[in-house]
């Protein structure tokens, strides 16, 4: 039904190279819920930028360290 | 499971059993006489405020003991309950429609009722079939 997004995430490898953060203490960081946390990891939910810029923020790495877009298309 | 995805299916639940239940006691009542010969109005009223009070009653035992960061409303649930809302919308629209033509027709106001409740039912279950659906299987906004 959805059209899958091609954006990927390295949100969980962060977490595990930030001090093994949980989803939980991510989720409050930048003020969502913890499913919407699994939902952006798990490719199920693209955030708004400004929720991807404070995920980023959270973990002190550029945008494109956290969110990867393949640059050929088809 | 989000506590918004919960109240989704609670909604899209209470209001397939509630209609459902209204439809059979109206059936049962009618015992093959005519529709609109049928006492319909206090098994509609009652089925539409028993659906309200079982999701307010439903909401809240399924708040109970959840913390107070996981009941929030972050932005996906805003996004996913405003695109279940705009789909659940056009079913009021075409029961408020179709209630409008009924009564220029002068249809009896049994089936006016009907349709417009019809309608309701119909949003309700659409809407929280769409909530439903962009918890389940994913919401891109980009």
């Amino acid at each position: 039904m959805v059209k899958p997004t091609r954006v990927t995430n390295s949100i969980r490898a962060l977490r595990f190279t930030h001090g093994e953060m949980t989803q939980a203490d991510l989720a409050e960081r930048i003020g969502v819920t913890r499913q919407t946390v699994i939902a952006i990891e798990q490719g199920k939910y693209s955030p708004s930028l400004e929720v991807a810029f404070q995920i980023a923020h959270v973990f002190g790495v550029p945008l494109d360290d956290v969110f990867q877009y393949p640059q050929d298309s088809e | 499971m989000a506590h918004e995805e919960k109240r989704a299916w609670i909604m899209l639940v209470v209001t397939v059993v509630a209609y459902t239940a209204y439809v059979v006691v109206v059936l049962t009542r009618a015992n093959g006489a005519p529709l609109t010969a049928t006492a319909y109005v206090a098994p509609l009223v009652w089925s539409i405020v028993l659906a309200i009070l079982a999701n307010i009653v439903l909401d809240i035992a399924t708040s109970l003991g959840m913390p107070r960061s996981e009941r929030r409303r972050d932005t996906r649930d805003k996004e996913i309950a405003r695109v279940g809302d705009l789909t659940g919308q056009s079913f009021l629209v075409i029961g408020g429609l179709a209630g409008l033509i009924l009564s220029l027709v002068e249809a009896d106001w049994f089936w006016i009722s009907n349709v417009i409740y019809l309608g309701f039912v119909l949003s309700a279950v659409l809407g929280s079939a769409t909530r439903i659906a962009g918890y389940r299987g994913g919401f891109q906004t980009w």
